[in-house]
């Protein structure tokens, strides 16, 4: 009988402990659960990552951010610091080029036409040209649009003929830009040749390009300010494609911040683009005689290119001269005044 | 006036997700849109909390500010609702908007996203209230029934508040006098530039 009690006694003793210990740790978890000791915080997780990102359940995972306030950055740059740059490129260009005709006035075939025409560019390159220019002229209008055109259009048309103007606008933008980034890589690889820097261009814009004063400084098929062009169009054009079709195809491989920067970037690169593209417009129109017909018709006068392009005359001739069994005549008779 | 606003207590937040599906009935919301959703912060760690997010309807909104074609507009209520007539879908909104609120029906290359959706606050759209181009385009509108956005109302633990601005930030004062604790007003800072003070 005694025997058998005192196992049972060291069994409910054990029992007892055992009990004992369970309720002390229960108490002691519960104790320690505080909910607000580790809850994640707003604050610190907005300062720390500027974006506060979980987890979701839905399959579109950029709704897993739960917050970025740096929309608000981007809002301002897009509503105030875009409008002042393309502002002051636009307009400040257009001024310029308006004070510059008015003192400067079209610049002339100084010794006048003598009839004679020398090819300047063929038919290939004026079609990629044209193509090219035709493309930029309407992203650049369409562009501008979504920028400017809220507050200076909108006011002057109904709502909904502005919508549809709109959207018109952007899907002309969206798909002219691949012949345009077709005519930018052609330009690159046609021109290339003749836009690389030389000595010559040292001299050449030393004497201000001869657009101050009566000066006419030699050059070769291309001078420093159309080479100055061509970088612009092959660089600025290059960034305006890479960055536009990043926003073309949102979000493969990129995030709102990222959406945000293309946008900066294709946004501020386009401003100074067309205010590039402004200037380039003026000198081959009505800012210099006989400069348009080069892409006109593709012919210049020869007393043109020997007061604008002495060197590459130079060059011809003595081609023309050494080759002259070459079918293509590059001096060709044209229409006697 | 009211001024409407959405308070989430992620301290009772149990990421049933009651609100989204509520939402999404009670709109009509088109397959693979979803104007509200549960983000779980910190998941399966101590201080895990979740969070019911859609449009804040936002003092000075990020996203009618940088529309192109002006399509939003911001009620009496301080509700922001937009216009699918007007909307280009053009993506700035999107790009804008510090809660990710704006959706659109497709992926959205070569400038396809379509019209854009949003929450309306069960405040519908430019059409007349609870006609049925209304619903169409922007499902119920049940502000002008007088009743308040149905996510909010279907919260089981009364988590996600929906209402006149200064009557939830009191409740959830309350709550945090109370229970001695409270994360905080979850996107106030950010969409109405105050917070509750607590």
């Amino acid at each position: 009988m005694q025997a058998r009690a005192v196992p049972l006694r060291i069994g409910l003793v054990l029992g007892f402990l055992a009990i004992a210990s369970i309720t002390y740790l229960v108490a002691a978890q519960a104790q320690s659960v505080n909910p607000t000791k580790d809850a994640v915080s707003e604050q610190q997780l907005l300062q720390q990552f500027k974006t506060i990102r979980g987890l979701g359940t839905i399959p579109d995972t950029k709704s897993y951010t739960l917050e970025q306030p740096a929309g608000r950055d981007w809002r301002h740059f897009h509503e105030v610091t875009l409008r002042w740059i393309g502002g002051i490129a636009i307009l400040g260009m257009l001024a310029w080029l308006v004070i510059f005709y008015l003192s400067r006035g079209m610049v002339r075939i100084e010794s006048g036409r003598c009839g004679r025409t020398i090819v300047r560019f063929n038919a290939f390159e004026r079609f990629v040209h044209w193509m090219t220019a035709v493309c930029f002229v309407i992203l650049a209008l369409s562009g501008l649009n979504i920028t400017f055109g809220r507050p200076l259009l909108l006011s002057l048309m109904r709502p909904e003929s502005f919508t549809t103007f709109s959207e018109w606008a952007k899907y002309a933008h969206n798909y002219l830009s691949f012949p345009f980034t077709l005519g930018v890589v052609l330009i690159f690889l046609m021109w290339l040749g003749g836009n690389l820097p030389t000595r010559v261009d040292i001299d050449w814009l030393k004497r201000g390009g001869g657009m101050i004063g009566y000066d006419h400084p030699p050059a070769y098929r291309f001078n420093a300010g159309q080479k100055l062009i061509y970088w612009i169009v092959v660089l600025g054009g290059g960034a305006a494609a890479v960055s536009g079709y990043v926003l073309i195809f949102p979000f493969y491989g990129t995030t709102i911040a990222t959406m945000q920067q293309a946008e900066m970037v294709h946004s501020i690169v386009a401003m100074l683009f067309i205010a590039a593209m402004l200037g380039h417009i003026y000198i081959g129109t009505i800012g210099m005689e006989g400069a348009f017909e080069a892409m006109g018709s593709g012919t210049v006068d020869l007393n043109w290119a020997k007061e604008h392009h002495s060197l590459w005359l130079e060059e011809q001739d003595a081609g023309s001269r050494m080759d002259s069994s070459k079918p293509q005549p590059t001096v060709v008779a044209g229409q006697q005044p | 006036m009211a001024r409407m606003k959405f308070l989430c207590d992620a301290d009772r937040c149990i990421e049933c997700n009651a609100c989204v599906t509520a939402c999404k009935n009670e709109n009509e919301v088109p397959w693979g849109i979803n104007r509200r959703r549960v983000v779980t912060l910190d998941d399966g760690k101590p201080g895990e909390r979740s969070v019911s997010m859609a449009c804040m309807h936002c003092t000075d909104a990020p996203c009618q500010a940088v529309c192109p074609v002006n399509a939003f507009y911001t009620t009496a209520d301080g509700v922001v609702l937009h216009s699918k007539d007007i909307c280009i879908g053009c993506g700035y909104c999107f790009y804008a908007c510090p809660f990710g609120a704006p959706q659109y029906p497709r992926v959205g290359n070569f400038g396809s996203r379509g019209k854009m959706d949003k929450c309306t606050f069960c405040a519908g759209g430019p059409e007349p209230d609870g006609s049925a181009e209304e619903y169409e385009k922007y499902g119920a509108n049940r502000l002008a029934e007088g009743k308040l956005p149905l996510c909010a109302e279907m919260c089981a633990t009364k988590s996600l508040l929906a209402g006149d601005g200064e009557v939830i930030e009191e409740i959830y004062k309350a709550r945090v006098t109370q229970r001695g604790y409270g994360s905080g007003a979850w996107g106030w800072k950010t969409a109405y530039r105050e917070t509750v003070s607590s």
